[in-house]
């Protein structure tokens, strides 16, 4: 009982968070609102035992993207008309495709008979997902870390002022 | 009874006395409730004290004495302070963004009281002994960032924005190196537990084994936590007080409150994770726990009496171009230690011997390197 | 235990949401912050099937990692295009950079 009110508020903190991202006019409280569902979806990762994944969501959506778009946002602020429209003119064109797919996938879900297997979580999930990394994920693992570096030093590239 | 046992105890006495009469589920929120209580009333006191010792330190080193007021050797101070922030009035600025103005004090305290669910004070104390403790920690401690980039911009204040502006490039850059050197511990001790982290360090403290790892840790502490000579988001005399200049009263009470157990919290990392936490003969594990917690704090305002202002370009560059590939060559170092399986008895030899290498290139380096002249066409 | 098909839905709803902000945001950073959202959702999704369907097999949190890692990377590089294209056309609304349309 106490798992489903806690899933419940999470997954408000985590939906209402992201409703507010999308539709909040101004762009600041967008970016505090993503924090705030991210916060909700790590709330859920803790719910699902991937503990170490939640402390990641904060480290590195809460702590590293989301002031990263805050940045953004407050390096090109003087563009911000709070009066100026948000959203563009096909808007409920766009809420219209959101809402069918979203009722498309729940109808999906609903219907999928899903496998759920009952087996009990291993001990030592951190260690085998650590020599995962380097075993069996070892090419996939270098690829992103090469991603990294190129992404780095392409930012730093990009956003230099010439 | 022995002294060690005596906290798991108490709590255990008061378990078993709210079930007798309360549901069970209802006993169980109770006791979790009473133990975060405990934390945060420590946490207040520990405050109260820190500011009266900071004070009374800086005011003997600079040869003051310090507050003397308020009652005998003005030990009541704390509370004149405090008594004195409760009752200004609460002014919020015209061109503040008055949601993120009254947010970013309460969001600033709350990381900075959560640090302490994972802190072990004494051999069973610790509120929850996590397996991933050190990534939440330093979660937590990025986590603090948002908040003063909130204060800064909610304020409406070119000054706090600034100040904001600087904290977040400061935390952002000392991240780094902290993950790079808390990295080389974890490595060392085989687990991300702060309890086994202190339960590896026999017979030597990892200070000793890990000295470079140390060094880079409790630098970046000191600028995590924005204190002197790394204060430049709250510098006075260049903006004033940076992202908390708008703030009164309560909400001003809060900032110094963060930043207080934030003070305190990095220490009590570094007695952790590399001064053998809480261990210690004769005495009982907490009181060792907090006697070195309580050196740590005196080195921390040590510097502060005695250190100048760095200007934010040294900052960052230090960061970048020294701390963080002294980190990387010391995780390496680390790794290659870790993975060769020498016998037990060499492994801290072998430490000290990577450590030493690396330190001696990482000086050449430095006196080589730096400049004698400083820069002066800052943009 | 909390049923999967929870989790799947607000998956969903949270991936449906993050899809509404990129279509109707005229904001480049905030058509960033949808993408974010839709990432997490997937990260969700990921991390559920793991926990429900084969707790046994890592694959569903390594995949996660990678999702965010390969997120960070998108931020930093979308970013750092937003603030170019606001440096020189000073603007970072997605409907007024329009010079490659035809």
């Amino acid at each position: 009982m106490a798992l489903q009110i806690a899933f419940v508020i999470f997954s408000l903190i985590a939906l209402i968070g992201a409703f507010l991202v999308v539709t909040t006019r101004r762009l600041f409280h967008s970016a505090l609102a993503l924090v705030l569902s991210f916060v909700g979806v790590a709330g859920l990762y803790i719910l699902l035992e991937a503990e170490f994944l939640a402390a990641l969501q904060i480290l590195i959506y809460v702590g590293a993207i989301a002031i990263l778009i805050i940045f953004a946002v407050i390096v090109t602020r003087h563009l911000m008309d709070p009066k100026a429209r948000a959203f563009n003119e096909q808007w409920w064109r766009a809420a219209l495709v959101a809402a069918g797919l979203f009722l498309i996938l729940v109808f999906t879900i609903a219907k999928v008979p899903w496998p759920v297997s009952e087996a009990p979580l291993p001990t030592n999930v951190i260690f085998s997902m650590g020599s995962s990394f380097v075993g069996t994920y070892l090419v996939p693992f270098e690829v992103i870390s090469v991603l990294l570096m190129v992404a780095l030093v392409g930012a730093i590239i990009i956003a230099r002022e010439r | 009874m022995d002294l060690e046992s005596i906290f798991p105890r108490l709590q255990e006495i008061i378990a078993q006395w709210l079930s007798s009469f309360l549901p069970g589920w209802l006993a169980e929120l109770l006791v979790i409730l009473m133990v975060v209580l405990a934390i945060v009333l420590m946490m207040v006191v520990v405050v109260m004290v820190l500011t009266l010792l900071e004070r009374k330190i800086l005011g003997r080193l600079q040869d003051r004495i310090g507050p003397n007021r308020v009652g005998p050797y003005g030990v009541i101070q704390p509370v004149a302070d405090t008594l004195k922030l409760l009752f200004k009035e609460d002014i919020v600025p015209e061109k503040a963004d008055k949601l993120l103005h009254l947010l970013a004090p309460i969001i600033i305290v709350v990381p900075a009281l959560m640090v302490w669910a994972v802190m072990p004070f004494g051999k069973k104390l610790v509120a929850a002994d996590l397996n991933i403790a050190v990534l939440y920690v330093i979660a937590l401690g990025s986590v603090t960032s948002i908040a003063i980039l909130m204060a800064g911009w909610g304020s409406g204040n070119k000054y706090s924005l600034l100040g904001g502006f600087r904290a977040v490039a400061q935390l952002f850059s000392y991240e780094v190196p902290m993950g790079l050197a808390v990295l080389s511990v974890v490595m060392a001790a085989g687990s991300m537990s702060l309890q086994s982290i202190v339960k590896a360090q026999s017979p030597l403290p990892f200070a000793f084994v890990q000295p470079i790892a140390f060094l880079i840790y409790f630098i970046c502490g000191v600028a995590e936590v924005n204190r002197s000579p790394f204060d430049l988001p709250e510098a006075e005399s260049e903006i004033i007080a940076g992202y908390h200049i708008e703030y009164t009263g309560v909400k001003f009470a809060m900032f110094f409150l963060a930043e207080y157990i934030n003070t305190f919290a990095v220490s009590a990392m570094v007695v952790t994770l590399f001064l053998g936490g809480w261990k210690g003969p004769i005495l009982p594990s907490y009181v060792w726990f907090f006697i070195k917690v309580a050196i740590v704090v005196y080195v921390f305002f040590w510097l502060r009496a005695s250190f100048p202002r760095l200007r934010i370009d040294q900052l960052l560059n230090f960061a970048w171009k020294f701390l963080v590939p002294l980190g990387m060559v010391n995780l390496l170092v680390t790794g290659i230690v870790v993975k060769l399986n020498v016998p037990v008895w060499l492994t801290v030899p072998a430490y000290w011997a990577g450590n030493f290498v690396i330190g001696v290139i990482a000086l050449y380096l430095l006196t080589r390197f730096t400049p004698k002249k400083t820069p002066v066409s800052l943009r | 235990m909390i049923p999967l098909v929870w989790y799947l839905i607000v998956a969903a709803a949270l991936f449906c949401i993050g899809l509404y902000g990129v279509l109707a945001r005229r904001n480049a950073i905030g058509i960033l912050m949808g993408v974010e959202l839709m990432l997490n959702a997937v990260n969700l999704n990921l991390v559920a099937f793991w926990r429900y369907v084969c707790p046994t097999n890592v694959a569903g949190l390594v995949f996660a990692v990678f999702v965010i890692a390969v997120a960070a990377a998108e931020v930093a590089v979308g970013l750092a295009l937003i603030v170019a294209i606001y440096r020189s056309r000073d603007t970072v609304n997605v409907e007024e950079v329009d010079l490659m349309r035809w």
